[in-house]
């Protein structure tokens, strides 16, 4: 047994080699950085350590408002996504005819390029001297005033971004939810369908439960994934989050390394540590609920 | 409560795309009677479940009537007609406790039939008590045997006390000793509740054991009714004869002539009543006696002892397969290095069949 444990070791190397330097060593760093105060990555100095860097973040309205953002746009999306992914994917489990060109369509924002993404929803939605987008159009036709969605007031901002999460998350959720609805037993149904079960009483005794894990899955890293957004926040409204009042805390990170107010890692580290913090407790409390309600 | 087929047909369209259908179930006409339990029994593909379908509900027939006594239940939905079904693989819902699989389909019923929390427990507990799994009403399915997950799916379908019982090849997924047990447990359960049962086997040894009535099946045609042992001993056909016994019955290439009975060049029986003609001899295992002068000579190829009977494995040239089975009685010996054995036969158990058609041919030995 020892003298095989070094090759076991050996095949894991590689693997641990660069995960210790590319996550472990970094992550490590982020922790030592957020407690030293006023680090300089380029002359590697720093004039005291404690909690300061995490007092200014918390202290930091672009912070404040970028946490606000971000939970707005988790507790929104989070729930619809996963819902709406579920009609459909019920809905095209019960259909035979057109299901796989269907099955394309909704999966085909899955496989567009962001930008490309991003740019029709500037047609939906940006004001340009020409016109108000189609939104506004629609909006106008059924005789509504016109809102600016880019750069207009902060419910329509968070409304476009929202919308815009919802739609780029949807064709996974429905990709795994239509794939668990089909791995669901016929038998099941029929034995139901027997004892005279009402579809209402199937859907939430039988169907929920057999794909609880599956949803499970689509919620912790739903919640996960919408705690990260920030690429797709640039999109829509630019690169300059805080002045548009929509940044959320990845975006707070990287701009307090890199943006034209850069340059404070030890800053971004305790606000990616306060990230760090909420997901995981989030997680662990998901976890908790999934314990009575989740079957496998 | 007996159940009536009347010209029952089941039409699949078949997958290619000419338009062809492939018929499961061919002009079923036949009556269960009241209390009864019977072993619908064929190979596999032969349409024996997408019969038990038809009955419970979840296919729609092609054409022809189900009755459930009186009820024309034809066009009822499954459940309307008050059937239980046993799955196969008992698809009992994994998430659920074996308490709340026996209760489900309780709380379906609406309206006035909606019993209270108490009479639903209460009733609960009577079919675990049938079905003796009153102890294990708090586990889940995943935490039973087989035999033990066989019994909770026997009592999800007897909780309502449906008007007819259907068994799915219920015994299919139970190891050899539990089957044997199971088998004289549903036999039980179903004399003790007098529930109409049908039930679907592929094993004819299950079937006979203990159903009332035997209906043989083969490509969606019905080939006979009866009591297993009428069955057994009055085969209607060659296939009806290859299908029920173990070991299987011995064919033979044989003719008749004269009236006499040859099997290759050996003369076995004189009859009467068969013109001459080439003829498939069936012979059960059990019509073989040993004799030194017997009329048919067989090559010795081994003798296994049983105990209280004993195998005996021959070859003859005119044996449709490559080696006869006779059971033989323990009084007989078998000297196991000699090269031949020599047989008498039982008359009534030969039987004839048509080359062409393999329908049975009466005759009467002299």
């Amino acid at each position: 047994m020892e003298n095989k444990n070094w090759k076991a070791w050996l095949y894991l190397l590689p693997a641990i080699a660069f995960l210790g330097v590319f996550m472990v060593y970094p992550l490590a760093d982020v922790l030592v950085y957020s407690f030293e105060e006023g680090y300089n990555s380029a002359s590697q100095t720093f004039f005291g350590t404690g909690l300061y860097n995490y007092s200014y973040v918390l202290h930091d309205p672009y912070f404040l408002q970028a946490v606000k953002n971000t939970f707005i746009l988790v507790i929104i999306t989070v729930p619809v996504s996963t819902g709406i992914a579920l009609l459909i994917s019920l809905g095209l489990n019960s259909i035979r005819q057109l299901r796989e060109l269907y099955q394309t369509v909704f999966f085909l924002p899955y496989v567009t390029n962001t930008l490309a993404v991003g740019l029709v929803f500037m047609i939906l939605f940006k004001k340009t001297p020409y016109s108000d987008g189609m939104v506004n159009l629609l909006i106008n036709w059924f005789g509504g005033e016109s809102v600016d969605f880019i750069d207009g007031p902060y419910w329509a901002k968070m409304f476009v971004m929202c919308f815009y999460t919802v739609w780029v998350v949807m064709p996974f959720k429905i990709l795994i939810l239509t794939s668990a609805l089909a791995s669901v037993r016929q038998d099941y149904y029929n034995a139901a369908k027997i004892d005279g079960t009402s579809k209402w009483r199937i859907f939430t005794r039988i169907t929920l439960p057999m794909i609880s894990p599956m949803i499970f899955y689509l919620i912790i890293t739903g919640f996960i994934g919408a705690f990260k957004a920030y690429s797709d926040e640039v999109a829509l409204f630019g690169t300059d989050l805080n002045a548009a009042g929509m940044n959320t805390i990845v975006g707070y990170v990287y701009d307090m390394l890199y943006g034209d107010s850069g340059g404070y890692p030890s800053y971004a580290s305790a606000a990616a540590l306060i990230l760090f913090a909420i997901v995981f407790t989030i997680t662990v409390i998901n976890l908790l609920i999934s314990r009575k309600n989740v079957h496998y | 409560m007996k159940v009536v087929l009347d010209h029952l047909t089941k039409k699949f369209p078949s997958r290619n795309k000419k338009g062809d259908t492939v018929t499961a179930v061919s002009d079923f006409c036949f009556e269960v009677p009241d209390g009864s339990l019977i072993g619908l029994l064929g190979p596999s593909g032969c349409g024996k479940s997408t019969a038990l379908n038809l009955i419970c509900g979840l296919e729609k027939p092609t054409s022809g009537r189900i009755f459930f006594g009186d009820d024309d239940v034809t066009n009822l939905p499954p459940e309307n007609r008050g059937v239980g079904l046993v799955f196969q693989n008992y698809a009992l819902y994994p998430h659920l406790t074996v308490r709340q699989n026996i209760l489900f389909p309780l709380q379906n019923l609406k309206g006035k039939d909606r019993l209270s929390k108490a009479e639903m427990l209460k009733k609960a507990d009577e079919a675990a008590k049938l079905v003796q799994i009153e102890q294990l009403m708090d586990r889940k399915p995943s935490e039973m045997s087989g035999g033990q997950q066989q019994r909770v799916a026997i009592a999800r379908a007897l909780v309502k006390l449906p008007r007819v019982l259907l068994l799915d090849e219920p015994l299919s997924n139970l190891d050899a000793r539990l089957r044997l047990q199971t088998r004289e447990e549903i036999r039980r359960i179903q004399r003790d509740t007098g529930i109409t049962t049908i039930f679907v086997t592929h094993d004819q040894e299950e079937a006979m054991s203990i159903s009332d009535l035997i209906v043989v099946m083969k490509a969606g045609v019905i080939q006979q009714i009866g009591k297993p042992q009428e069955v057994y001993d009055d085969p209607a056909n060659l296939f009806v004869a290859k299908f029920l016994g173990t070991p299987p019955i011995n064919v033979f290439e044989g003719r008749v002539a004269g009236g006499k009975l040859f099997l290759g060049e050996d003369e076995v029986l004189r009859i009467t009543g068969v013109d001459d003609q080439a003829v498939w001899v069936g012979v059960r295992p059990e019509g073989f006696i040993p004799q030194e002068a017997g009329p048919l000579g067989c090559s010795l190829a081994g003798v296994e002892v049983m105990g209280r009977d004993t195998s005996v494995v021959s070859t003859h040239p005119a044996a449709e397969s490559v080696s006869i089975r006779s059971i033989i009685t323990a009084e007989h010996r078998i000297d196991r290095d000699a090269e031949t054995v020599r047989f008498a036969l039982k008359p009534n158990k030969v039987f004839l069949f048509r080359r062409d058609s393999e329908e049975r041919i009466p005759f009467e030995a002299v």
